[in-house]
């Protein structure tokens, strides 16, 4: 043992040699290289994440300020109803355009050739023909009157306006020409065309035209979908945790329901869109692009997220609760329902919510059953043909006329929102009933 | 950075003394876990520390090479030297001391690697030697230490958490052998253990005896008989009792160390 | 609507069953309520179940069959010469008597004899509508009265509601395999009528996609997969290169690293981008990403299409980063603590800890964490429809633009194909590629976790 020692103490002053410190001194730096990537990646997210919502906000939030003519309207009589009836088939056969047209030439006066009068009503949009029969028709008695009326602008001045239609663009490279950049101006100068704020892209339906697209058809669709996968998803997800977790029995059986639940959890959410159209559509014969048929489509798929929430909730109630409650004489049922379900109530609620905002974000299985259908009515029932929010998103998104870039921006602004708030709900509720037993 | 700790010693011309408390205050965020510790550990002694569980002990054991540092609510006062150098300076690399004064744990943990790459691990991070013959011969002359050579010589290559429990520890121990530590700390090292196992340790820590200063966390007082010459009894975060082991049990001066060898409590 | 009204009606009778169940027991009890095998408001339940399930069940059996059975009647109410036609057509002429009856404009003004059929139809719905209605409610009535009159002082009324609670259960936990079946039966069926007519050896071997040109005759050779099975796996590869390292990096950083302070930041930062949803990962990257493509594309002296595999796989990976961060977080907070203890007494750092010791230590859950995120890869569509584009691309080239397995599905298919055609039917042969392919991933990614966690437990 004794040479042992010798080399022993040669090895220890190794520790305290200029070489080890060295070494130490690459160890460090190699320790701090490392921390900083791992920092370098928590960063990389979050840019990620401030450059994309930044690029929506930016985009989006503009589609709430919209660009509208404000002139003086003569409801003339000649145009609206040459018969002089006030019928309301009379008035709405009337050439509103031609209101339009006068109201325009008026603020314009160059604009009096034929194809000057085209390009002029190429400024405003196709809705405020269809405003001014709305008023008239509501009030007959503005026949033969004139009175100031506030006219939605075409798309393409809007997006002049907001500065995404180059000015100094060549003529042929620009959606308008260089007469109508000229008048733009002019009514600017002039007060006439103004930018106000607006909500029609929360509370106008969908449109063609994207000056006039608004997603309160979406939104009802969203509801109503949703409303039918939290009807069928939260009772059989729940009843089915309850099942395998307080009564099945442990076997083959139970077992395989569970892998099954498991995989089901991470089958890509197209194939429920298959699913939904071979079975639902084609088999059972279930409305084509209807709230029912999407809202079942995203039950199944939601299911197994709120059976793994509310297993897990279940799971965190301790079995003391179970035999204090059996010890009185009550039934394993009435266990469940009277001590252990509103124990894990909050679980199985936050567990809920967050699978409800996965699926109120889901968009490919419900292109497959039909919901990309271009649909104007805002649904009035469940069987009605409907799109929800991310749906309209996706076809928003595929139009090609520029301002379609702000509404679909905006259509995710309210998106998020909504899955913002579910989110915070939840944690909120997490961190509220959070119990430590 | 030597401090100058005459005035702390106790005079007189024992062995030489390795690691000096003084006044060492442990907290674990509120709560006070150690107070007022103070003891000279000598060089090439084993010294146990006793007591019952929850006073203090190994976390006494754990400031030594500072292995309350990776928690993040614990906070340490006082001072604690290594061969007159304070650890607890900022001067001092973790690195550095973790080497020097090595650490073996209550549960064998081995890495989930083989036999031999457990034993390399320490020597290649510290640059003590690469691959080759010099890596196999402190490999070899780690596990010999150790009294694990003869019994995996063969299976190098199989993974260390397929051996026995003892000889998982063996093995531990070894791997503290082979970055050439001055100190091996052991924290209750033969409590997972059979009585077999637990006699092939004790055996080991005598011989290591030679070579290295060793303190050994233990709660079996049989053990601290047996294996260390030196003996703290600590009780409630105190330290109530610190004599040579012998004199310990045979003639306590504290009324607690007396009612905790006798097994009136702990 | 009828269903409406019946569904108001039933859901009322068995409030209504369950009022009368209880006063019935608690008349029966005549005070001595201790002397009821079972407490009154069971008698209630009892009561209400009878009243509503058999007509719920009447409900959901009958607008099961109801459309069909109309639409076929309506159908035979047509002139001979009209339903001879051979099966498309006649399919085509059901959906046109639908949209007639619908209200729904047809374009051309419709024959008379298709219209007398949809009147024909609306006058069954509705004749079906009320017999429901009134089957509907009778059913709930007899429901009642039959199971009032059990009502005595020994019946096991609670016994019999949660025998009957617990049957539901068993049916409830049978959904979640009802879905699963019903998935393999429609993609199997489907894909089988596909594999009829296009050979699957061409299918899955073939280098053509043109499933357009399937309609000019050359069915076989237009149904190649090999195009969309490479394009899936660029797409993956690439978003794989940038999720697995810094959705692993913020893992470890999160859980080795982080303050508490730093990690209450990030924390959130990751969830957020985990639960933005795909359709809004697509928009950004056809809007910032793939843009940004073809500057640095053609900065490097690429040429880079508009679309491009590069900008959909980038955007892929960044949505899988949380992903892959939160099952590593998992997977390396399972590695025991004691193991960390003895690398850091050996005087390792904490990157060497991590690296040599908890990495190894965690690898087989890392790699089942890997599996799970290249399923997860494979299976989204539409950030790939949004910005890797719909031409099927044989090519290995990043900046070029390709198509992938789910694209095809969900461009294919709107809902409202014909069954018969062969590209309607491709889908299904894709959709069961994909499903097996994900199942397996998954399968065995799942195993390999749970069999990690077991170690360490």
């Amino acid at each position: 043992m004794t040479d042992m020692t010798g080399e022993t103490i040669l090895k220890r002053s190794t520790y305290r040699s200029g070489a080890f410190e060295a070494r130490l001194r690459r160890r460090y730096r190699a320790e701090r290289w490392f921390q900083r990537a791992g920092i370098g990646a928590i960063v990389f997210a979050g840019l990620m994440l401030v450059f994309l919502l930044g690029t929506i906000t930016l985009n989006g939030f503009t589609a709430f300020w919209q660009s509208h003519f404000q002139v003086e309207v003569y409801f003339d009589p000649a145009a609206i109803t040459p018969s002089g009836s006030l019928e309301q088939s009379a008035l709405s056969a009337g050439d509103y355009q031609a209101l339009v047209r006068a109201a325009l030439l008026k603020q314009i006066p160059a604009a009096s050739s034929r194809d000057g009068k085209r390009a002029l009503m190429e400024l405003v949009s196709s809705a405020a023909t269809y405003s001014l029969r709305d008023m008239v028709m509501a009030e007959p008695a503005l026949v033969g009157t004139s009175r100031p009326v506030s006219l939605l602008a075409s798309d393409n001045t809007d997006q002049f306006l907001k500065g995404h239609i180059a000015r100094t663009a060549r003529e042929g490279e620009r959606t308008l020409t260089d007469r109508q950049v000229g008048w733009i101006d002019e009514l600017t100068a002039k007060g006439v065309l103004t930018r106000n704020f607006s909500l029609d892209v929360l509370t106008r339906a969908n449109s063609r035209q994207p000056e006039q697209a608004g997603m309160w058809g979406a939104l009802i669709g969203s509801l109503l979908t949703m409303l039918v996968t939290l009807a069928l998803a939260v009772p059989v997800g729940v009843a089915t945790a309850v099942y395998l977790e307080e009564f099945a029995p442990k076997n083959r059986w139970t077992d395989l329901i569970e892998v099954n639940i498991n995989n089901l959890a991470a089958v890509p959410s197209i194939v429920f869109g298959l699913l939904g159209l071979a079975m639902f559509l084609n088999f059972f014969g279930m409305p084509r692009s209807s709230a029912l048929i999407g809202g079942v489509v995203l039950a199944l798929m939601t299911l197994p997220t709120i059976i793994i929430a509310a297993r897990a909730a279940l799971k965190s109630v301790p079995p003391s609760i179970r035999e204090a409650a059996l010890g009185i004489g009550a039934s394993p049922l009435q266990v469940v329902i009277h001590h252990v379900l509103p124990l894990a109530a909050p679980g199985i609620l936050t567990g809920t919510i967050l699978g409800l905002a996965r699926a109120l974000g889901e968009t490919a299985p419900l292109l497959l059953i039909g919901m990309v259908a271009f649909v104007v009515d805002v649904p009035g029932s469940l069987s009605a043909p409907s799109t929800v929010l991310p749906v309209q998103i996706f076809m928003w998104s595929d139009a090609p006329e520029r301002g379609w870039i702000e509404r679909t921006s905006a259509a995710i602004m309210l998106l998020l929102g909504f899955l913002i708030v579910m989110n915070t709900v939840a944690v909120f509720l997490r961190k509220k009933f959070e119990r430590r037993w | 950075m030597r401090i100058d700790h005459s005035d702390w010693l106790p005079g007189g011309n024992g062995p030489p003394v390795k690691i000096t408390a003084r006044a060492v205050n442990v907290y674990y965020g509120a709560k006070q876990a150690l107070n007022d510790i103070g003891l000279d550990i000598e060089s090439n002694r084993v010294t146990a520390l006793i007591g019952p569980s929850g006073c203090g002990k190994s976390t006494f054991l754990r400031c030594l090479n500072r292995m309350n540092d990776t928690i993040d609510i614990c906070r340490i006062e006082g001072r604690i030297a290594l061969d007159g150098e304070d650890i607890y300076d900022k001067v001092i690399d973790t690195v550095q001391l973790r080497a020097r004064v090595g650490m073996v744990f209550q549960k064998p943990n081995p890495f989930p690697k083989s036999i031999f790459d457990n034993i390399a691990y320490g020597p290649r991070i510290h640059g003590l030697a690469q691959r080759g013959p010099e890596m196999d011969e402190i490999v070899q002359s780690s596990l010999e230490r150790a009294g694990l050579w003869n019994e995996v010589k063969d299976r190098l290559k199989e993974p260390g958490t397929g051996l026995s429990g003892g000889q998982q520890q063996r093995l531990c121990i070894a791997r503290a052998i082979a970055v050439s530590p001055e100190v091996i700390l052991m924290d209750e090292p033969c409590s997972a253990l059979d009585p077999i196992a637990t006699a092939h340790i004790e055996e080991l820590i005598d011989e290591l005896r030679e070579n290295y200063t060793i303190v050994i966390v233990t709660h079996n007082m049989q053990q601290a008989a047996r294996v260390s010459q030196k003996t703290a009894f600590f009780h409630l975060g105190n330290m109530v009792e610190y004599n040579d082991t012998e004199e310990i049990f045979t003639n306590p001066r504290d009324e607690r160390t007396q009612g905790y060898i006798t097994g009136r409590f702990g | 609507m009828q269903s409406t009204i019946l569904i108001a009606v039933i859901m009322g009778l068995t409030l209504v069953g369950y009022l009368l169940g209880r006063s019935r027991a608690v008349a029966v009890a005549g005070g001595r309520l201790s002397h009821l095998h079972s407490i009154p408001s069971y008698h209630g339940f009892f009561v209400a179940i009878w009243a509503g399930l058999p007509a719920f069940l009447l409900l959901a059996v009958w607008s099961c069959f109801q459309d069909q059975l109309i639409a076929s009647l309506a159908m035979a109410g047509l002139p001979d010469t009209v339903r001879q036609a051979d099966a498309q057509s006649l399919t085509l002429i059901k959906t046109n008597i639908l949209n007639i009856a619908h209200g729904i404009a047809t374009g051309s003004e419709p024959e008379p004899s298709l219209r007398e059929a949809a009147a024909t139809y609306n006058q069954l719905q509705s004749l079906a509508g009320f017999c429901l209605l009134a089957l509907g409610s009778a059913l709930a009535l007899a429901g009642i009265v039959h199971a009032r009159r059990q009502i005595s002082m020994d019946m096991r009324a609670r016994n019999r509601v949660e025998r009957m609670l617990s049957i539901g259960l068993v049916l409830c936990s049978l959904v979640a395999i009802l879905t699963t079946v019903g998935i393999v039966l429609s993609l199997l069926f489907e894909a089988i009528q596909f594999f009829s007519r296009v050979p699957i050896t061409d299918f899955l071997f073939g280098l053509h996609w043109n499933p357009q040109a399937a309609f000019s005759g050359d069915a076989a050779g237009s149904f190649g997969a090999v195009p969309l099975f490479t394009g899936t796996l660029l797409i993956t590869v690439i978003a794989m290169l940038v999720a697995v390292p810094i959705g692993l990096m913020a893992a470890i950083y999160m859980s080795e690293y982080a303050t508490p302070g730093a990690r209450a930041v990030a924390k959130p930062v990751l969830e957020i981008l985990a639960g933005i949803p795909t359709v809004v990962y697509g928009f950004f990257a056809a809007l910032t990403m793939a843009p940004a493509m073809q500057v640095l594309g053609s900065g490097l002296g690429f040429d880079v299409s508009s679309q491009s595999a590069m900008a959909a796989g980038l955007v892929m990976g960044i949505m899988i980063i949380p992903f892959v961060s939160s099952l590593s977080d998992d997977v390396i907070n399972a590695v025991p603590q004691a193991l960390r203890d003895g690398s850091y007494g050996l005087g390792a750092t904490k990157s060497e800890t991590i690296r040599e010791i908890v990495l190894p230590a965690a690898l087989p859950g890392i790699v089942g964490a890997v599996m799970l995120a290249i399923s997860r890869a494979i299976g989204e569509t539409m950030i790939v429809a949004m910005a890797a584009g719909l031409s099927a691309n044989l090519t290995a080239n990043p900046f070029a633009a390709v198509t992938t397995v789910t694209v095809q599905i969900a461009s294919t298919i709107r809902g409202d194909q014909e069954f018969d055609s062969p590209k309607t039917l491709s889908v299904f042969g894709l959709g069961l590629v994909l499903f097996v392919v994900t199942l397996i991933l998954n399968v065995v990614a799942l195993r390999v976790v749970q069999k990690y966690r077991e170690k360490y437990d």
